[in-house]
C-alpha cells in the first residue's frame, strides 16, 4: 500500500437554492407530486425556448467569489448530447468551453485535534447546467416510469483538480465544499434529497511517479461515508489488478452501498461521446463587473475571515478557529456564546462548543441546530465558572441538567440543586479539619512521603463537600494544616 | 477532413438513426460535401477575430428567480403514449 500513491479529483454537482428551474418557471420545490413540477419546457414540448434564471447566475458568482475564482465575464452555454428518457430534450443544457468559473482553490483541514494538518485543493472549474428527471424501474409492468420535476433544476457543477492523496481527504475536501455552498448560502446542502452529490475519480500510481495512472470515475456518491468507503474500495481494487499484472482501463463505475464495492458502468469503449455545441437558443451569458461587485457586497465573511478574525480578535488556536469554522451552524453558535461570555472567556466558549457541546450532540446523534442547549444557555454557564460560582466539574453536572431541561438557566439549576461552591474559606476549614480528625491513616501516610495520600484527603473533602468545594482552595488549606 | 463510412454509420447510432449501408454511402457523400465547404471556410484569414457562440451579438437575457408555471400534467398526459401514477411509462431503461 506505502509504495502506492493514490490520486484524487472531484466533481460536484450542487442544487442551487432557487425557487424556479434554471431554463423555466417552474418550482423546484422537492416531494412533489411526479410531474406537477415540469412545464412546457422541462418537458421539451416543440418550440419553446430556455430563458435564464438570474439566480442561477447570481448563485454561481458568488461561489467564484468565495473561492477566489475568476468570474467570467463572458460565458457560453453548450447543448451535452445523450438519449435517455428522462432527459427529454435529447441534450442537457451545460457549459463546456466557456464555463462561468475559473479556478479558485479551497483551504481545508484534514483529521483531528494533534494529527490534524491543512490542505490546499485547487479549483478547476465550476458551470451552471441543468439536472435530468430521474426514472423509476420498479413496478410498472416491464417498464419504467419517468418523473421530470427534477429536470430544468439548476446546478452548478464544481470540478477540483486531481490534489487529494487520501480518501480521508477527499471527504475533508467534500466537507468543506458542503459547508461553504451552505454559509454562502447557494445551496441547501441536503445529500438525503440529492441537492449535494460527488463523482469522484480515483487513480493510483508508484510513489514517486511523475504522471497520473488511469482512472476510473465513481459516479453519484450521496454521502460522506459512502465517499470514503467507495474510494477505499476502488484504491484496493486497482492495486489489486496492477499487483496482478493487469492495466487499469478507464471506466465509469458505480458504487453498491450494501456490498460496498464499486462495479463498472460502463467502459471507455462505450464511454459516451457527448457532441457539445453552443446551444443556439442561448445567447452568450454576460456578466457585468458592477453585477459582480454588488454580489461581493452582499457575500457574508467566509470562513477563511473569520477564521483569522478568530485568531486575531479571540487569541484562538488555528485548530481551534478552523474547527469553529467548519460550518455556518457551529460557527454562529460559537460567536453567540462568547458575544455573551464576553471575549475573556473566549478559550473556554471554544472548549465548551468544541468539546462537551459537540460530544453531547454527537452522542445523541444531533445536529448543532438541534441543540436542546442554546448558546445563552451555554454562555451563562460559562459565566458561572468564570466568577468561581461552580467547578468546571459541577459545570458537566449543570450542562446535562440544561441538556435534560431541569431548568432554563444554569443559575437556576446551580440553585435549585444547591451547587455552587463553597469558596467560604471558615466552611472549607471547618470541612478540612473533620476529614483530618477522621483519617488519620492518611495523614499518617502523607507525613511518611506518599504523595498519593494527599490527593486521597483531596478525595475526601471534595466528597465531604459534594463536589462543591473551590478546589483550589481545599488543595492550599489541606496543604497549609498537613505542613502545620 | 472526409468522414468514413464508419464514422458515418457511429454518428448515425450515436444519433439513434437507423441507416442501411446504402443511405449511409450517400449520407457520407452528403456530409463530406459539407466538409469541403468548411474546409473553403478555413482558408479565410480569421486572426485578431474573437470565435462568435452565437449569430446574433447580443447577450443572454435573465428572468427574475420566479415560480410562474402551475401544474398542467393532466393537459400534458393527454398526449403521451401511456402513464401511470402520474408517471410517462416508456420501454424498461436499465444503464
Amino acid at each position: 500500500m506505502n509504495q502506492w500513491e493514490v490520486v484524487i479529483g472531484i466533481e460536484t454537482h450542487a442544487q442551487l437554492a432557487t425557487v424556479s428551474k434554471i431554463f423555466s418557471g417552474a418550482s423546484t420545490a422537492f416531494g412533489a407530486e411526479p410531474n406537477t413540477q415540469a412545464c412546457a419546457v422541462d418537458l421539451a414540448l416543440p418550440g419553446v425556448l430556455p430563458v435564464l434564471n438570474k439566480k442561477a447566475v447570481d448563485c454561481a458568482i458568488r461561489f467564484g467569489l468565495a473561492i477566489g475564482a475568476e468570474v467570467a465575464k463572458k460565458s457560453v452555454f453548450a447543448r451535452k448530447n445523450y438519449f435517455y428518457p428522462d432527459l427529454p430534450k435529447g441534450y442537457q443544457i451545460s457549459q463546456m468551453d466557456l464555463p462561468v468559473v475559473v479556478g479558485g482553490q479551497i483551504l481545508l483541514q484534514v483529521g483531528q485535534g494533534d494529527k490534524a494538518y491543512e490542505k490546499v485543493v485547487r479549483l478547476t472549474r465550476a458551470h451552471l447546467e441543468e439536472d435530468a428527471g430521474k426514472s423509476l424501474h420498479e413496478d410498472f409492468h416491464g417498464k419504467s416510469g419517468i418523473d421530470l420535476n427534477r429536470a430544468g433544476t439548476p446546478l452548478l457543477e464544481i470540478v477540483s483538480e486531481p490534489d487529494m492523496r487520501s480518501s480521508d481527504e477527499a471527504v475533508a475536501y467534500a466537507k468543506a465544499l458542503h459547508a461553504l455552498v451552505q454559509w454562502i448560502g447557494i445551496c441547501d446542502g441536503n445529500m438525503q434529497e440529492g441537492s449535494f452529490r460527488c463523482d469522484a475519480n480515483v487513480s493510483v500510481r508508484p510513489r514517486g511517479q511523475a504522471e497520473f495512472g488511469t482512472r476510473r470515475e465513481i459516479k453519484n456518491l450521496n454521502s460522506f461515508r459512502f465517499l470514503k468507503e467507495a474510494i477505499d474500495f476502488e484504491v484496493q481494487w486497482q492495486i489489486n489488478e496492477i499487483d496482478e499484472g493487469r492495466k487499469i482501463q478507464q471506466a465509469t463505475v458505480l458504487f453498491d452501498p450494501d456490498t460496498g464495492e464499486t462495479r463498472m458502468m460502463r467502459s471507455k469503449e462505450d464511454a459516451h461521446d457527448y457532441r457539445y455545441f453552443p446551444d443556439p437558443d442561448l445567447l452568450p451569458l454576460v456578466i457585468s463587473s458592477d453585477w459582480i461587485a454588488r454580489v461581493q457586497s452582499e457575500l457574508p465573511e467566509l470562513p477563511g475571515q473569520m477564521r483569522e478574525r478568530f485568531i486575531s480578535e479571540f487569541g484562538l488556536s488555528n485548530y481551534d478557529a478552523t474547527t469553529l469554522t467548519a460550518n455556518s451552524e457551529i460557527a454562529a453558535f460559537f460567536q453567540l456564546t462568547v458575544g455573551i461570555a464576553g471575549k475573556q472567556n473566549a478559550k473556554p466558549c471554544a472548549n465548551w462548543v468544541m468539546v462537551d457541546l459537540a460530544g453531547r450532540l454527537n452522542k445523541d446523534g444531533k445536529e448543532i441546530a438541534e441543540s436542546p442547549v442554546s448558546a445563552a444557555q451555554l454562555a451563562g454557564l460559562i459565566l458561572r465558572i468564570a466568577d468561581n460560582t461552580i467547578s468546571n466539574n459541577i459545570a458537566k453536572k449543570v450542562f446535562e441538567a440544561l441538556w435534560n431541561g431541569e431548568g432554563a438557566t444554569a443559575d437556576e439549576i446551580i440553585d435549585k440543586q444547591g451547587l455552587k461552591q463553597i469558596t467560604d474559606s471558615g466552611a472549607i476549614e471547618s470541612l478540612v479539619d473533620e476529614v483530618l480528625a477522621a483519617n488519620p491513616a492518611n495523614v499518617a501516610e502523607f507525613r511518611a512521603g506518599k504523595e498519593k495520600a494527599f490527593n486521597a484527603l483531596v478525595g475526601q473533602v471534595m466528597k465531604a463537600a459534594k463536589g462543591k468545594a473551590n478546589p483550589q482552595q481545599v488543595n492550599d488549606l489541606l496543604k497549609k494544616k498537613l505542613a502545620g | 477532413m472526409s468522414l468514413t463510412l464508419e464514422q458515418v454509420k457511429r454518428i448515425a447510432h450515436l444519433a439513434r438513426i437507423e441507416i442501411s449501408d446504402a443511405e449511409a454511402l450517400t449520407t457520407q457523400g452528403h456530409l463530406n460535401g459539407i466538409f469541403q465547404l468548411i474546409e473553403e471556410m478555413q482558408a479565410v484569414d480569421t486572426r485578431g477575430v474573437e470565435p462568435m457562440a452565437h449569430a446574433q451579438d447580443v447577450s443572454q437575457r435573465l428572468r427574475e428567480d420566479a415560480v410562474t408555471e402551475g401544474d398542467r400534467r393532466a393537459a400534458y398526459q393527454v398526449v403521451a403514449p401511456e402513464t401511470e401514477a402520474g408517471l410517462y411509462l416508456v420501454p424498461k431503461v436499465i444503464e
